[in-house]
């Protein structure tokens, strides 16, 4: 695998790690890191970073897996519509087993629900121009990676001229929740591992605000073994300097100004609104709605659908998880009534969540 | 879900790239880059080649870790 292999060389590993225990062989404290991307997560459970790196740097996972962040009130809605008559709920794999309040897409489908699982977006756009006689809602949850795809098919419905093809928009955008955390006293994070593939399209620039109104050193970082262990050590040198800058690991791929095509597709279709994060709460601006212009695709403003009251899972600590407080050994459901089988809150949902990973791959 | 796979462009046509990784291939919709050319390596997500990765600089960041290994770090 071209420019994923080179990445995973061990020799090169263990050299990026020697070159880090040497940097804080005399640094007296910890250096906290946090991640904000799923991708980072699972990227450091598989191949078990936490573990090889010295004692003075602890890695936490923030709020990066969108499956998990999406309020509870947002699957109980994509429940409500599923059980609708004609109503298609195309998605991607993750958010069926996520549990609402007292269902999931997974058990409607059981009872005789039309779930259809998609690859891309387009492929949804596609089955509603197959079906016109259903109504075709796609669940639009992702961050700025994600959400210019489904901007794409909303733009590809119009100009197919689709009239049962709708969104579900809950997408989310960083880095606004990263200030959100920042500002948090409990919180001690000394730098930010940013997202690979968000910052492909928002640019490394995106971070400068956060960099320097917070004094918090941000490192764009790839998510194959080499680029963590390089991230982190060029966020460590930061700290050691007393410097918080935002600097780019992955320039492979993330330019400054991020990819300006897909920022104007964002842009079209979209407009900044305010937004639930599960955990952290409402934080203003930091989620996209559906433009006017586009509100013949909007869900929510086209059909009409009773929703259930919300009710979050008692014990669940996936709030807690998301903002990097607790892990999921101190969840006391872990592993025992909460499993990948038999999930209770998202996180151990998706393969991006904090619990799924540590349930897959941990061992501290 | 955020999964994005670095892949080669085999083929262009309308828009779309076919593009391929281990024998497999995925299309992908060009909506979102432009100067896409048969040979590039992209990062196909959700059924769309969000950006295109740079040669050069992936030559360059493999260089650190290079020298690391040359500085005799790692070695036991
Ligand atoms: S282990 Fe399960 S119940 Fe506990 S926080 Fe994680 S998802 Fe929630």
């Amino acid at each position: 695998m071209k420019y994923a292999g080179e990445f995973r060389d061990p020799a090169l590993a263990k050299a990026m790690l020697a070159t880090i225990e040497k940097q804080v062989a005399d640094y007296p404290g910890v250096i906290t890191l946090m991640e904000v991307c799923g991708t980072h997560t699972m990227s450091i459970y598989q191949h078990g970073i936490r573990n090889l790196l010295p004692k003075q740097i602890r890695l936490i996972s923030g709020p990066g897996c969108p499956v998990c962040v999406t309020p509870i009130e947002y699957v109980d809605k994509a429940v409500a519509y599923a059980r609708q008559a004609d109503v298609v709920i195309a998605t991607f794999g993750d958010m069926v087993r996520v549990p609402g309040s007292s269902s999931s897409l997974l058990r409607e489908q059981a009872s005789g629900a039309q779930i259809k699982i998609v690859y891309s977006p387009l492929d949804a756009v596609a089955l509603a121009e197959k079906n016109p006689e259903k109504i075709v809602i796609f669940l639009g949850v992702g961050f700025e990676t994600t959400a210019p795809t489904i901007a794409g098919s909303i733009v590809e419905a119009k100009k197919r001229g689709l009239k049962n093809y709708f969104v579900l928009c809950a997408h989310k955008t960083m880095p606004t929740p990263m200030a959100a955390l920042t500002s948090d006293p409990e919180l001690q994070v000394d730098g930010y591992i940013c997202p690979a593939h968000v910052s492909a399209v928002i640019g490394a620039e995106a971070y400068k605000p956060l960099a320097e109104q917070f004094k918090v050193p941000c490192v764009v970082t790839g998510f194959e073994p080499l680029d963590m262990l390089r991230g982190v050590q060029m966020l460590v040198q930061q700290v050691l300097d007393g410097r918080a800058e935002v600097e780019n690991e992955y320039q492979r791929i993330v330019k400054p100004q991020g990819n300006a095509k897909a920022q104007a597709l964002l842009a079209d279709v979209f407009e900044l609104c305010d937004t639930g994060w599960r955990g952290i709460g409402m934080i203003p601006g930091s989620g996209l709605r559906i433009r006017d212009e586009f509100a013949e695709f909007d869900a929510e403003k086209q059909i009409p659908v009773e929703v259930e009251e919300p009710k979050e899972h008692e014990g669940c600590l996936c709030g807690e998880i998301l903002k990097g407080k607790v892990t999921p050994k101190d969840c006391p459901l872990f592993r025992t009534a909460c499993t990948p089988e038999n999930p209770v809150g998202a996180c151990m949902v998706s393969s991006e969540g904090t619990c799924a990973a540590e349930y897959k791959y941990g061992t501290d | 879900m955020c999964l994005a796979v670095p892949m080669k462009v085999v083929e262009i046509e309308e828009g779309t790239a076919v593009c391929e990784i281990d024998g497999v291939r995925r299309e992908g919709s060009l909506m979102m880059l432009d100067d896409v050319a048969v040979g590039d390596y992209v990062l196909l997500h959700a059924g769309f080649a969000i950006e295109k990765i740079d040669p050069e600089e992936a030559e360059k960041t493999l260089q650190v870790f290079r020298e690391a290994l040359d500085a005799g770090l790692g070695a036991e």
